[in-house]
């Protein structure tokens, strides 16, 4: 008895090894394993993680995501690929620091993927993604995750009880924000903010400042740039314009939480979705966060719009702000000057170099998953992804969204507010010059945190922001940073 | 009784006789060295080893402080840039974060210091009279006077009018704020114990506590204690009709948010060390003071104040040490903030290593490393002498 039931034992182990042995041979990827680093969500590392199993089970790899603060991420992908580490397979980062990636031949060069991939859709892809967050020098190097563009979103029921329309220029705004300011906006009796915007150092301040100084430093279109002269590469931060945007940035910050200085873009969501802010400036992610009952109490009291404009803008031959006319503001719409700002340009998934020829495709393949449309056309639509919208099918097909929770109003406002900042002939594109790490996330950051706190004046932010800028260029050599800026504006080839 | 054996003193180690040395072979010659430094070979493994692990850092980092570092293709490039780090630190771009903006001194200021001036200078005339005056003694300590007046300047530049303190200054108001609160209250919770008690055990441990969480959990726990919107005590903020206000959002407020969690977490560290000292002290003494009528001042003061100073001593020279490198509390707590407020020495260096500035964070590091070892050895040589010694 005792033996019959040992063999019996064996015999089933055996068979369910056989029968795992043979499942796992058929998948591809067996006992491939894929690292990939991005930073410390719950965003973005959100949808790695949770299809991570169905990947799994679709190829055999295993997928670990690594998280890293943000303020680290650029860093540790450096590192680990200079000194030869080589910890991950995979990096989910910012499309703008591909430049000191590629050329050190740190990624894998991902277009003979793409054209060999045709559940990727690639001509799904929005143009300006597949362009500016996977393109470089022609060649496609990252597979983009997410459409990156900052809005301004508003109470619709609050700015309705106060009589005020949304703001369309940033003295709107102010006046806006002061006017709500101290209302109790969500019935608990307390009052409440007129504008939400993260201020913490080491964290998203910096692009928030440019979402204001963009409308008034950039008029003749994208090619012009926001953030140097074209002809000198003299950063065009000490000047009136960026100084008033400085003021603007500042005064907000009265109509904000008492701590708005030590918070960061997920503080100001978490405040904006609990009913708290009347304003705030942030990326795509506060529309599908909004309806998710789980997480907000101002379903369908939302309204999105393009970032406020300004109605003078900076003339670069006088330094002077003159007021917006055909000449000065040639795409601005009533007078006011728009410049949607691409802030950061959207999460991109982009493949180690030094991977074997089946780790790279495994590599690529996870990438290639994430952002087909039977994934992604969801995930954008989950606020706690930190997804937006990227591809033609995520603007045209209203569907999805409405199964994610949105009203058809409410996804047309939403949807509506970001194709207006992509198709916007003066969109305003994100640094992406070598080295641009240390113009913005080190320089740019820290003068900002000094300036909000009281340390410096508008003015002398400005001036210290350009005396660093400089530094820097001198140190890595202006004419190739001019190169490099013209290049990414599409001004002498495509970088 | 056994007799030690005895060599005569022109004898080797082995034994070996001059005349029996000159007849040795050339091998016999170099076996016989060889012998007669066994010790120093056997140790000198070792002793390569930790010079290695000790000094091999300390170079490559000064050696760093004196290049530019960038990855390039390929690997990572490593320029000599001479003292243009330093320069740039002192006198260019970041002076302003290291030493802060120079303002006016303020009354108090400028009276601080005078006296902190006429107090040096006391203190150098009574070398000069005493007996233990050298040139050399008096060269060493002009240095250090220069030195600690350029400190006192600094302070009371900075910290003055339209004066915003950088990163060093900010590191020592830490330092003393933190340390003189630790031993302070360390003192008085471990003379609390050792008083006759119910529950000293219980209490011994809870004092403890604090030391043994990691400094990255006191930094997130006091940010949300300190957080007025959402934290613990925001209701009480709230009843007290500052729901518009976040005391961690002024410079002043966030820089006592973070003495106030260094204290919290290293005041167990004091309370244990001279929990020690107290219990070790002569029970006799203080039993023939009371005899003799003393108070419990002049006890405390005369008799067990003296018994623990050399405890003392090495205890806030230590926690002085280590205070100089703090880091964790200001970076979890306010991120160095608001501004760089709360930017220690230490985070500014990290800051800079973050940015891949590694021969500016070098020479951060070792900017430090000088301001420890003066304020250590001023330290040792004045207060040891007058607490230990005397």
């Amino acid at each position: 008895m005792r033996k019959s039931f040992l063999f019996v034992s064996i015999a089933l182990v055996s068979a369910f090894l056989l029968i795992g042995a043979v499942t796992a041979q058929d998948l591809p990827y067996s006992g491939v394993t894929l690292d990939i680093v991005t930073f410390t969500g719950p965003q973005i590392a959100e949808p790695l993680q949770r299809r991570a199993p169905d990947f799994s089970a679709l190829t055999g790899a295993t997928v670990n995501v690594v998280t890293v603060p943000f303020a680290e991420l650029y860093q540790s992908i450096l590192t680990d690929q200079a000194t030869g580490t080589n910890s991950y397979e995979g990096f989910v980062f910012a499309p703008q620091w591909m430049g000191d990636f590629i050329v050190p031949g740190y990624l894998e060069d991902l277009t003979p993927f793409v054209g060999a991939d045709d559940a990727i859709q690639w001509d799904d892809i929005g143009q300006f993604f597949r362009e500016f967050s996977a393109t470089y020098n022609g060649q496609v190097y990252t597979i983009p995750l997410d459409g990156d563009f900052q809005m301004v979103y508003y109470r619709s029921d609050v700015l309705e009880a106060a009589g005020l329309e949304p703001p369309t220029t940033w003295d709107e705004y102010l006046a806006v924000a002061e006017a709500v300011h101290g209302m109790d906006m969500n019935g608990d009796g307390e009052g409440d903010y007129g504008s939400c915007i993260g201020k913490a150092r080491s964290n998203q301040a910096y692009w928030f400042i440019y979402s204001i100084a963009a409308g008034a430093l950039q008029a003749q279109g994208t090619s012009e740039g926001a953030f140097f002269d074209t002809t000198t590469f003299e950063p065009l931060v000490n000047n009136p314009a960026f100084i008033r945007a400085l003021e603007v940035y500042q005064a907000t910050t009265a109509f904000g939480p008492p701590d708005e200085l030590n918070i960061g873009v997920g503080d100001t969501r978490t405040l904006f979705t609990g009913g708290r802010c009347a304003l705030t400036l942030d990326w795509g992610d506060i529309g599908p966060l909004a309806v998710d009952p789980e997480q907000s109490i101002v379903q369908d009291l939302v309204g999105s719009i393009i970032t406020p404009g300004w109605t003078q803008v900076l003339d670069r031959s006088t330094g002077e702000l003159v007021a917006c006319d055909d000449t000065t503001c040639p795409y601005a719409i009533d007078g006011v000057n728009y410049a949607p700002f691409a802030a950061f340009g959207g999460w991109s998934g982009g493949v180690s170099a030094a991977l074997d020829d089946l780790t790279t495709q495994a590599t690529y393949d996870f990438f290639s998953y994430m952002s087909q449309p039977a994934q992604a056309n969801v995930d954008v639509t989950i606020g706690r992804t930190g997804f937006n919208p990227y591809r033609i099918s995520q603007f045209e097909n209203l569907q999805p969204w409405i199964d994610g929770g949105f009203s058809e109003a409410a996804a047309q406002d939403y949807l509506g507010a970001i194709g207006d900042s992509l198709n916007s002939p003066n969109m305003a594109l994100d640094l992406r010059v070598p080295n641009n790490q240390r113009y913005q996330q080190v320089v740019l950051d820290t003068v900002l945190a000094q300036f909000l706190a009281g340390e410096f004046t508008a003015a002398e932010a400005a001036a210290q922001i350009e005396s660093q800028w400089n530094e820097i260029t001198e140190e890595l050599g202006r004419d190739a940073q001019l190169a490099s800026y013209l290049a990414t504006l599409g001004i002498s080839g495509g970088n | 009784m056994i007799e030690p054996t005895s060599q005569p003193q022109s004898l080797p180690l082995s034994g070996v006789s001059p005349d029996e040395y000159a007849n040795l072979s050339l091998w016999g010659r170099f076996n016989h060295w060889l012998e007669k430094r066994s010790a120093l070979v056997l140790i000198m493994p070792a002793i390569l080893l930790v010079l290695f692990l000790s000094l091999f850092p300390l170079v490559i980092s000064l050696f760093l402080s004196f290049s530019r570092f960038q990855f390039v293709s390929g690997g990572f490039s490593i320029r000599f840039v001479g003292l243009a780090n330093y320069n740039k630190l002192l006198f260019g771009s970041e002076q302003r974060r290291l030493l802060g903006d120079f303002g006016t001194a303020s009354p108090p200021g400028f009276v601080l210091g005078v006296v902190f001036l006429l107090v040096m200078i006391v203190m150098l005339v009574q070398y000069v009279r005493s007996k233990r005056f050298s040139w050399v003694g008096l060269f060493f300590r002009l240095i250090a006077i220069l030195f600690a007046m350029a400190l006192a300047v600094l302070c009371i530049v900075t910290l003055g009018e339209d004066g915003i303190p950088g990163a060093l200054v900010v590191t020592l108001i830490f330092v003393f704020a933190g340390v003189a609160l630790q031993y302070g209250i360390g003192l008085g919770l471990a003379l609390l114990v050792t008083q006759n008690i119910r529950g000293k055990r219980f209490f011994r441990i809870v004092f403890l506590l604090p030391m043994m969480i990691t400094p990255v959990g006191i930094g997130f726990l006091f940010r949300m204690l300190t957080n007025t919107i959402v934290g613990p005590f925001a209701p009480l903020w709230q009843a007290a009709g500052l729901a518009d206000f976040s005391f961690v959002e002024t410079a002043t407020g966030a820089r006592i948010a973070v003495i106030i969690a260094e204290t919290w977490q290293w005041t167990p560290f004091m309370f244990i060390i001279l929990l020690a000292a107290l219990e070790s002290t002569s029970h006799e003494i203080v039993e023939a003071a009371r005899v003799d009528g003393a108070g419990k001042w002049a006890m405390f003061r005369s008799i067990i104040l003296p018994q623990i100073a050399p405890v003392s001593f090495t205890l806030i020279l230590i926690r002085t040490i280590e205070a100089f490198k703090i880091i964790d509390l200001p970076n979890i707590l306010t991120y160095g903030g608001p501004g760089t407020a709360t930017e220690s020495v230490t985070l500014y260096a990290y800051n800079q290593w973050r940015a891949l500035d590694l021969g500016l964070s070098a020479a951060i590091a070792y900017l430090l490393l000088i301001v420890v070892t003066f304020v250590a050895m001023v330290y040792v040589r004045i207060i040891r002498r007058r607490v230990v010694v005397d």
